[in-house]
């Protein structure tokens, strides 16, 4: 049979040299490697106080935004867990009450929203069905607990925080060709309705 | 008997018959699609004009074609007619005008709205539709309305079809129910609020194409692809009894009509079968209901394929290509 490399050798009973039979110049020759190792420039970091740079588009641990108003921005639509490839997602829909309007920007909104991190994939499917641009992937990463049942994030883990510290910043999330198209008024149509500063007003009947 | 044809087919109809009649019976690969036409109702049909076809031939006596074109719905067939329909480019880009000129104050708010994966009108504006807006005025609104304690009214959502007006006209006794104002500004209201009391006010939930009229007591408790339909009945002595459940694990979530092909109710039902009638004891459960598999409702329900085996044909086929390669030998 031929060899698959060049590299085999044929076995030899041959009978060893003096200075082979001593092993110190062999035992030498390891130990050097095996200390060359040390002066190498290491591989590992110390994480976490470390930390390795990673992708602007990084998929991580989810975020529900609230828009510039402070309201909640998913409506329970649904779409996202009905694209999520390992049913991760589940929620409950609740009716706005009066009264609510600064909490939720729809007339429906997520009394529930949970996501397993064990069965999510971060695959970002969530966040591209989205239609209310609610749900996006972030660039932390979910924590290790001790507990199943601890990956089940709820809204109080999900949701970001009301005040301008506590917001997590997603814009670089969205590609220029993005931002561009939601300059476009005739794609507005993610816009809570301004009669202020609205398009043209229909001619009076 | 008159013959039509549309799309290339022939079809013999009975006198009377309108063009969507008649391609209905075709199947619907030729059949145009109605937002306001209803088949189990009387009178309905020529409000939303999206069945429009053209006629190429008028009959056998007058081979000119019809000027413009015409409502399907409304337009009796002749004999030696021509139709065209997905066949013509032109009723294509003509119905591409209705769809967008119905859009005009649909609000986007399907994420929102508990029609959202059985809405006609979703279906209408992606099949034929165009993927934005021209219209950039302001959107007419009104506020919500209860028509009861069972049933809410999204005015903005209503696309004026009158199919629940016939509904009500036809189905319950005396109309508590019709279109107020004309044109831009008409809409559907109970005259001050009133509270439809009948049996089967109900049904007007199903006949609405889209999300204007719909079920209080399902009111965003979940997305319709969440939920698995069931056929059932019951013994009921005021309807048909024969309806369909939408469970969520083992709760019946919701009580609608069963739909045909052209998403029309088979059986009407009475408002206690729809609204009260929701334990799975109250049921006796036939099996799950069949859903096409395009819709987004059969998304993640599997279900057993028939398979069609024609093993005359395949026998037929083998034998032919035997001999076809023998004679080339």
């Amino acid at each position: 049979m031929q060899a698959l490399t060049n590299r085999s050798k044929m076995v030899v009973n041959k009978e060893m040299s003096f200075i082979e039979k001593l092993y110190l110049p062999a035992i030498m020759n390891g130990m050097r490697i095996t200390f060359s190792h040390f002066f190498r420039k290491k591989v590992t970091i110390n994480y976490p106080e470390k930390k390795r740079p990673i992708s602007e588009v990084f998929r991580g641990q989810h975020v529900l935004k609230r828009d510039e108003k402070g309201a909640e921005r998913c409506t329970a639509c649904g779409l996202c867990a009905v694209a999520c490839p390992a049913e991760a997602i589940t929620m409950t829909a609740a009716e706005r009450k009066k009264g609510e309007e600064n909490l939720y920007r729809e007339e429906k909104y997520a009394a529930v929203y949970e996501i397993n991190m064990l069965r999510c994939i971060f695959c970002g499917l969530c966040e591209e069905a989205c239609p209310k641009e609610a749900i996006f992937l972030t660039d932390r990463i979910v924590p290790t607990e001790f507990e199943r049942g601890d990956f089940v994030y709820g809204k109080n883990k999900l949701v970001e925080g009301v005040e301008p510290a506590k917001r997590i910043d997603v814009s670089k999330r969205q590609s220029a060709a993005v931002l561009e198209f939601k300059k476009n008024p005739e794609y507005a149509h993610n816009q809570v309705w301004d009669p202020n500063k609205s398009l043209k007003k229909k001619a009076h009947h | 008997m008159p013959k039509v044809t549309i799309d290339g087919k022939e079809i013999e109809v009975p006198k009377g018959t309108t063009i969507l009649q008649a391609a209905r019976m075709l199947g619907p690969d030729v059949a145009p699609p109605a937002m306001c036409y209803y088949s189990k109702l009387s009178k309905s049909g020529g409000y939303c004009r999206t069945c429009i076809v053209r006629v190429t031939k008028m009959n056998s006596q007058n081979p000119n074609p019809m000027p413009k074109p015409v409502a399907s719905c409304r337009t009796e067939v002749m004999d030696g007619m021509e139709v065209v329909n997905y066949t013509s480019e032109q009723v294509l880009t003509d119905r591409k005008g209705v769809v967008e000129f119905l859009l005009i104050n649909h609000p986007l708010d399907c994420p929102v709205c508990d029609q959202a994966g059985e809405c006609h009108l979703q279906d209408l504006g992606y099949e034929n539709g165009s993927e934005k807006t021209r219209y950039d005025f302001e959107r007419r609104t009104y506020d919500m309305i209860d028509i009861g304690k069972n049933i809410k009214l999204h005015m903005n959502r209503c696309i004026l079809c009158y199919r629940c007006v016939n509904t009500c006209e036809q189905l319950t006794d005396g109309r508590v129910h019709g279109v107020l104002n004309r044109g831009d500004v008409a809409e559907i209201s109970t005259f001050i609020e009133k509270a439809i009391d009948n049996e089967f006010s109900g049904n007007v939930i199903d006949v609405c194409p889209v999300g204007a009229l719909t079920d209080r007591t399902f009111r965003f408790k979940s997305r319709v692809w969440f939920t698995k339909p069931v056929d059932a009945h019951r013994d009921c002595k005021k309807c048909s009894g024969k309806v369909r459940l939408w469970f969520k694990g083992a709760e019946v979530l919701r009580v609608t009509a069963r739909k045909d092909q052209w998403g029309e109710v088979e059986d009407w039902i009475c408002n206690e079968c729809r609204f009260d009638k929701k334990n799975v004891s109250d049921w006796e459960l036939e099996g799950p209901s069949r859903i096409s598999h395009h819709s987004v409702i059969s998304q993640g329900h599997y279900e057993l394929a028939k398979l069609k085996l024609d093993t005359g044909r395949q026998l037929k086929n083998l034998k032919e290509g035997k001999q076809k390669s023998t004679a080339k030998k």
